[in-house]
Formats: structure tokens, C-alpha cells, sequence
């Protein structure tokens, strides 16, 4: 559903972030994108969100070459994948509630069809009574669950995940796998960008390891 | 159930100081608006009494009976089309009249002086001064008409001189408003670069977000804009009852001779609305503006 054919990109005239990146991801795949820091994984999370374009390449979106997405395809597009912000990205004068209902109510629909679906959601991810709180007064755990209900609720096809674990403790950060493990079980394919290597062992999926600008598949 | 809350942040500091400015501009622009009214409407007040009243002067002359050519003067006068009425001054009232020049107590009979005849106008576009005056004086020698012609064209010119420079004053102070109003709604769209991020990456069209941020400023600027006509108004009604027509205090009545009734019309009432409104309209379209430039940098 995504594939990059030698995509290259750099910031401004700085150098080659990333060189000749090549692979694809497959529907109801699960894999770990990793590397050091600063390798640019959250670079490449950009580039499959179509938040920034490549210096050259290919890249292919749900069948449709990128290049030829025009504005107004993008929101489109953005909806039928769900993105996990290393920094969150809540919006704090709204409830955690509205936070995670953002992608529905964008689409102009009423609160009382998605009320039951958000509430539920909420209760998945183990917010169902902190709903009505504000970002500014939830924990970094808190933050990040909210984070990820606000990319499920729209049923993505893609969850696009940056370091959802570097700002929880262990148990947490498993419970939190434990939840993408059960969403990828429900048909939806999982990007999840991390550099702890302890987690990525504890389960056996394809990585894809950015060193020095290339990228190599682990399969 | 709560309400929901709205998506651009309210009370932001941005967002607060962009309101003030708004009620300040409008109320600045509003009270122009009523100035400018004001001296229109007291120049056509002016204008209007002086059409409506001529004088007769009749000069004592040896030989003649000056009452008696000014009775005379009078009756012409009183019988010509588009007259009201003339009156003799008696001597008491042509006293008073003199009397801040020449001091109480003085004897008139003693003096040479003229003779005063008031003709009210009924219909000031109806009568024909100039023909008056001719005939006043073929029948009469020593009366003469004073049309006050050249007052008329003096105020007139004075007062076109001045609602043209209130009307400069208005555009100046609207130009002032639009540049304000755009820079203090750039500055506050600036603190949202983050929620349009956000509605972006949630999948939320450009027009979505253009509206949202539309309606936002839209209700800013009328709560900005209403407020500073509210003060106008109040001021202008205060205005109206502190120098009315019903206070007799010495200020009121030069004010009033100078204004006339201090009421600002209608005219200065529904232009504060209309300012408001118009103000609150472009806070709007600039956001609108400010949001589709924002959009189009980013992608
Ligand atoms: N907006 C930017 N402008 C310039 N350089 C950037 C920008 N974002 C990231 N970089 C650089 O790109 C490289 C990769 O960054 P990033 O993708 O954030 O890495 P990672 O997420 O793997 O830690 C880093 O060297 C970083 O300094
Ligand atoms: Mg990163």
C-alpha cells in the first residue's frame, strides 16, 4: 500500500538525510522502523505522510503516485492513516475526549453518531476516566494513549508510530505493544519507529533499519 | 453534557488584545462618523435660520417720519409672496438690542437711529429677496433690505469645508482601523499556527479550517466591533442629554448655538452599527486571507 523507489532527501542544501531508500509496506503487515538517533526515522514517517516531499524518487501512496496528489487529495489521503506524534501534538483548550473525536468532527459530522465509538475507543486504550480532563493535566502516559486513540478513530489502513514508547515506563510501553499487536490482528498495518532494541526483541516482526541514509529490510 | 469546546482557543492574550483593538478603532471611527454629522446637520440648521429671516433697515432722514416709512416698509414686505410676517421692532425691543453697545437708560428719539423691520420667511426657496428689496426701496427711499446673502454663502462654504475634512477624517481613521484590524489578526492567527497544523494532519480540508478560523475572527470582531459602537452611542446619547436643549447652563446654550441641538441623528446611530459590522467583516476576511496563505506555505 506504500512502496519508495530510490527516494533520496535532503533539508535545504544540508546533506542526504536519507539515499536510495527502497521497500514497501504490505496491508496487514507489522514492522519496526529503527536505527540511531538521528538516523531519520521521523524524517521518513514525514515523507509516507506526505507532510514533506523527497528530493527525488518515487513514492507510491495507496496505488497513486505521490507527485501527482494535488492539495486538495491530501486530507483524503492523511485519513486513511493514522499518525502517533513523538510530541503528541494534542491540542490543550480541548478534552481529551474532543482531542481524540478531532479527526470526525473535522468531517463535519455530529457528535452523537461518533460519541459511542470514541467513548469505547477511550476505554480500549485505558482513558475511559480521564475523558473530560484537559492534555495539560494528563500524564506523559496519558498524553501518549490519547495521542494513538486520536490516529485509530478515523479506522485508518496505515498507524504511523513515532517513539510511542520513549516516554513511558516498561510495563506501559509493553501494554502499549500489546495494544498494536491487537490492532494489527484487526487488519491494520503498523509502522512503529523506535531505537529500543530490548522491545523490538520481545516480539518477532519485520525491521527496517535506517544506518547512515540507507535503509535495509530484516524480513 | 458540556459544550463543546471550540476548536481556535478563546482568551488567548493574542486573541484578547485583538478585540481591544478592534473596539478602540471602532469606537474612534464611530465617533467621527457622529462628528461629522453633527456639523452637517448644524450647518443646515444655520443655514435655514438665516434664509428664514431678513431685515429691513429704515435710517431716520430729515424731513420724513421714520415710524411712519417704516410701517409702511412693512406692509409691502407683509404682502409680498412667500412672506410670513414683518414686524417694527418697537423702541424698548430695538433698546435691547442696543444696549450691550450704548448702556441702559438712553432715549432713542435723541439719536439717529434706524429702524428695524424682522420679515420672517415662510418659504425661503418661494420668495424673491432681490425683487423685495427693489421694491421696498421705490416706495420707501431710505429702506434698505439685508438679505445676510453673504453669511449664507460664508457658512456654507465654512461648513462644506468642514464635513469635508470630517469626511478625510473617516477615511483616515477606516484606513487606520483595516491596517490595525489585519496586523492584530495576523498576530493572532500566528499563535494557531499549531491547531491548523493539527486540523491538517487529522485530515481536515483547507476550506474546513478557513471556515472555522473565519467564524472565530468573525465573532471576535463583532464582539470588538459592537462594543466600541455601544460606548459611541452612549456617549453620544450623554452628549445629547449633558448639552439638550432642556439645560439652560451658559455652556449649553453657546454649545447649542454653535451645534444646535447636540443630537446625533440616525444617521450617526446606524453608522456605529454599520461600522461594527463592517469592522467584524473584515476581521474575518483577513483571517480568512491570513489562513489560506498560511495553508498554501505548507503542505
Ligand atoms: N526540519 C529540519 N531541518 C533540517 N534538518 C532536519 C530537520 N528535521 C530533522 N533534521 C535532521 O535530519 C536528521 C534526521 O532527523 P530525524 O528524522 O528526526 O531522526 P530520528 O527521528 O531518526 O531521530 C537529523 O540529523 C536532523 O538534525
Ligand atoms: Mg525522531
Amino acid at each position: 500500500m506504500i512502496r519508495f523507489e530510490n527516494v533520496g532527501l535532503r533539508y535545504g542544501v544540508g546533506p542526504e538525510i536519507l539515499r536510495d531508500l527502497s521497500f514497501d509496506i504490505r496491508p496487514r503487515s507489522f514492522q519496526f522502523l529503527t536505527g540511531p538517533s538521528g538516523a531519520g526515522k521521523t524524517t521518513l514517517m514525514r515523507l509516507i505522510f506526505m507532510a514533506m516531499r523527497p528530493t527525488r524518487g518515487l513514492i507510491n501512496v495507496f496505488g497513486r503516485d505521490a507527485t501527482s496528489l494535488t492539495k486538495s487529495d491530501l486530507p483524503a489521503v492523511r485519513r486513511r492513516i493514522g499518525v502517533v506524534f513523538q510530541d503528541f501534538r494534542l491540542l490543550d483548550h480541548l478534552t481529551t475526549f474532543e482531542n481524540v473525536a478531532l479527526p470526525l468532527r473535522v468531517l463535519n459530522k455530529e457528535e452523537s453518531s461518533y460519541r459511542t465509538d470514541v467513548v469505547e475507543l477511550l476505554r480500549w486504550v485505558g482513558l475511559g476516566d480521564r475523558m473530560h480532563a484537559f492534555p495539560p493535566v494528563l500524564s506523559g502516559g496519558e498524553k501518549q494513549r490519547a495521542a494513538i486513540a486520536r490516529a485509530l478513530i478515523g479506522k485508518p489502513e496505515i498507524l504511523l508510530a513515532d517513539e510511542p514508547t520513549g516516554n513511558v515506563d516498561p510495563p506501559l510501553a509493553r501494554r502499549l505493544m500489546r495494544l498494536f499487536v491487537e490492532l494489527n490482528r484487526l487488519g491494520t498495518s503498523v509502522v512503529i519507529a523506535t531505537h529500543d532494541i530490548n522491545l523490538m526483541n520481545q516480539f518477532n516482526a519485520r525491521r527496517l533499519v535506517i544506518e547512515e541514509g540507507r535503509l535495509t529490510v530484516y524480513e | 453534557m458540556r459544550k463543546p469546546s471550540q476548536l481556535i482557543p478563546e482568551n488567548t492574550m493574542a486573541g484578547n488584545a485583538l478585540t481591544i483593538v478592534v473596539a478602540i478603532m471602532c469606537f474612534l471611527a464611530c465617533l467621527t462618523l457622529g462628528s461629522v454629522t453633527l456639523v452637517r446637520d448644524a450647518s443646515r440648521e444655520w443655514q435655514g435660520d438665516i434664509l428664514r429671516e431678513v431685515t429691513i433697515q429704515v435710517r431716520p432722514s430729515d424731513g420724513r417720519d421714520s415710524a411712519a416709512d417704516a410701517a409702511k416698509a412693512a406692509s409691502i414686505a407683509r404682502l409680498f409672496p412667500g412672506v410670513a410676517s414683518a414686524e417694527v421692532l418697537s423702541d424698548q425691543e430695538s433698546n435691547a438690542l442696543l444696549e450691550p453697545w450704548l448702556g441702559t437708560g438712553l432715549d432713542l428719539s435723541d439719536l439717529p437711529v434706524p429702524r428695524l423691520i424682522v420679515v420672517r420667511v415662510s418659504d425661503p426657496d418661494r420668495v424673491d429677496l432681490a425683487e423685495l428689496g427693489l421694491k421696498i426701496k421705490a416706495e420707501v427711499p431710505t429702506a434698505t433690505l439685508d438679505d445676510h446673502r453673504a453669511w449664507t454663502s460664508r457658512i456654507q462654504t465654512m461648513a462644506s469645508a468642514t464635513v469635508l475634512v470630517g469626511l478625510s477624517i473617516l477615511a483616515l481613521v477606516f484606513v487606520a482601523t483595516i491596517l490595525s484590524v489585519v496586523f492584530a489578526t495576523r498576530g493572532a492567527m500566528a499563535g494557531n499556527k499549531d491547531v491548523v497544523s493539527v486540523l491538517h494532519f487529522v485530515g481536515a480540508e483547507d476550506g474546513y479550517i478557513a471556515r472555522e478560523f473565519q467564524r472565530h475572527f468573525l465573532m471576535l470582531g463583532l464582539r470588538g466591533g459592537l462594543a466600541g459602537a455601544a460606548a459611541a452611542a452612549v456617549l453620544f446619547l450623554l452628549m445629547g442629554l449633558i448639552l439638550g436643549p432642556s439645560v439652560s447652563s451658559g455652556t449649553g446654550e453657546q454649545m447649542s448655538a454653535l451645534f444646535g441641538r447636540f443630537s446625533v441623528g440616525p444617521i450617526g446611530y446606524f453608522g456605529a452599527l454599520g461600522i461594527a459590522f463592517l469592522i467584524a467583516v473584515m476581521t474575518a476576511v483577513t483571517s480568512r486571507i491570513a489562513v489560506y496563505r498560511y495553508l498554501a506555505e505548507t503542505d
